[in-house]
């Protein structure tokens, strides 16, 4: 029971911001330009529920508390979910729905190709991420998934190239990957030596 | 001196010139109307036709508006924050008064620290409505009100040597949050902030010192006390809140070049065919008010549409090569 109701919870306050944002918009809070605060909004909010998502497992190990790896699968889903809003208002708004334009946008412009990228990627790691699928695939399931880390790396990319040039921001990030990926390399190393021993 | 004059000094305009958005729009459509017929003489001596004199038609587009809210509120202004919208908040108290000094100095026969009332007196106050077109690939139509630079330029006599001019922002991070370190310890860019121009380009009549927008002085924001506005170029150019005018022979660097220069030129003429690495520049997102579909994509025009009036000024340069 505590468990459903913590989900409710849980999938509720992920929609938080997405309601926030439209809040926003149709009280004009965004400034002058709402959609340029908006695409920015969505794209930082796909981040921040991915680096929460690799978070889960940290987290958990360090406070002893197996049951929050219940929650990675949802906020994972939902950095999927605001990077689809995220694309979509690019391609509408900013590239008036041109295939070619979105096609040369993302030959010409590095920090495009590598965000694009890291979105194409969440696709098969999205469509995979139910229970049924990950008894189906077994031990490449986890294999496959381990591409996350790969669009970690993606997305803090593309948040950093397409920053002019305050990198106090971004910068902030990339520290809470570092110490994601740190821990993983620092686990990985300590169950090697327990191996040798 | 009291507060009413010293407001007037200060921003070139008198209580009576201030306008708002919608009687500007009504003033201008009511002049169109009405500019033939002989009502002209029963309504002169209104606000109306003194502050519509005032506009400089044959620099100015027809082109909508963008809202004045948009105007004073999505500013690149670094040296408050990187935010276009903060600088609007953080702007409030600054309120540059008389006592503001520009130090005219280099190859000219009158340098000297000038005070922003000494300029103003140099020449009227006009209206343009020129285009801004931001190298992100944003515009507005905006109503300016100041001075050409030329006239500046002459009062102070450069000599022969003066082949370039270097302009530079306030430094002073009481004043400006932006030009302290942030919260990682990086600067966001290279301060004082510094732009420069060929000597001919100050001197194309284009090339205006704005005191204010909108019929009223300028905002802090917007780059009060005085602000350059080079419509042919990127909106970086314009350089904000200027305490140095200084006269070279050498060309300067700017700072967003110095920056990236893979990025950002000297020249920064609005050209549709030379992209930007981050953005193409063949259309802009011409924003006219804050509302979510305030924005449109436009075609963006060779000089920002002033080619007739610059285009000669760049003849036999690689405009690719000199961007």
């Amino acid at each position: 029971m505590l468990y459903k109701i913590s989900k409710i919870v849980a999938h509720l306050s992920c929609w938080f911001p997405l309601g926030y944002i439209l809040y926003a918009v149709n009280n004009r809070l965004l400034g002058a330009d709402p959609q340029e605060s908006m695409l920015e909004l969505l794209g930082l909010w796909a981040l921040i529920f991915l680096f929460l998502c690799l978070s889960v497992t940290p987290v958990a190990r360090i406070f002893k508390k197996p049951v929050f790896t219940k929650f990675r699968r949802l906020l994972g889903i939902y950095s999927a979910v605001y990077l689809l809003f995220h694309i979509a208002l690019f391609f509408i708004f900013y590239l008036e729905m041109d295939f070619g334009y979105l096609f040369r946008e993302i030959v010409e412009r590095p920090y495009i190709s590598v965000g694009m990228l890291a979105g194409i990627l969440l696709i098969p790691l999205t469509a995979t991420s139910t229970k049924k699928m990950q008894r189906r695939l077994g031990r490449r399931w986890k294999k496959l998934h381990q591409l996350t880390y790969l669009v970690a790396i993606l997305a803090i990319t593309h948040f950093i190239w397409q920053t002019k040039s305050d990198l106090n921001e971004p910068f902030i990030y990339l520290l809470w990957l570092i110490f994601l990926l740190g821990y993983r390399i620092y686990q990985r190393n300590l169950g090697k030596k327990k191996l040798r021993t | 001196m009291n507060n009413r004059k010293e407001r007037e000094i200060y921003s070139g305009f008198k209580d009576y010139q201030v306008t708002c958005e919608n009687t500007f729009w009504n003033r201008r459509n009511f002049i169109k109307k009405f500019a033939m017929s002989a009502v002209g003489t029963s309504i002169a001596g209104s606000s109306f036709l003194q502050s519509s004199e005032k506009t400089n038609t044959l620099f100015s587009t027809e082109e909508a508006l963008s809202s004045e809210f948009v105007v004073t509120n999505h500013n690149n202004f670094y040296e408050f924050s990187t935010s276009k919208s903060k600088p609007a908040k953080l702007a409030k108290n600054f309120n540059p008064g008389n006592n503001w000094k520009v130090k005219i100095s280099g190859a000219v026969e009158k340098p000297g620290n000038y005070t922003l009332e000494d300029i103003l007196k140099w020449s009227n106050i006009e209206e343009r409505i020129y285009r801004l077109r931001c190298v992100e690939a944003w515009s507005m139509v905006i109503p300016w009100s100041g001075f050409q630079l030329s006239h500046l330029i002459d009062r102070v006599k450069p000599s022969s040597k003066a082949k370039f001019v270097e302009f530079k922002t306030l430094k002073s991070p009481s004043v400006f949050p932006g030009q302290k370190r942030g919260s990682l310890g990086f600067h966001t860019l290279p301060w004082p902030y510094k732009e420069g121009l060929r000597i001919d380009e100050a001197m194309n009549p284009l090339s205006f010192i704005a005191t204010g927008v909108y019929g009223k002085s300028l905002p802090g924001q917007n780059g009060a006390p005085l602000r350059l506005i080079v419509p042919w170029k990127y909106g970086f150019k314009s350089i904000k809140s200027i305490v140095s005018i200084r006269f070279l022979e050498q060309q300067p660097q700017n700072t967003w070049h110095k920056n990236a220069p893979r990025e950002y030129g000297f020249y920064a003429n609005v050209n549709p065919e030379v992209d930007h690495p981050r953005w193409s520049q063949a259309r802009e997102r011409r924003i006219t008010d804050e509302s979510f579909f305030g924005v449109k994509k436009i075609p963006t025009q060779m000089f920002n549409g002033y080619a007739e009036q610059v285009a000669h000024l760049y003849k036999g340069m690689d405009l690719s090569r000199d961007y």
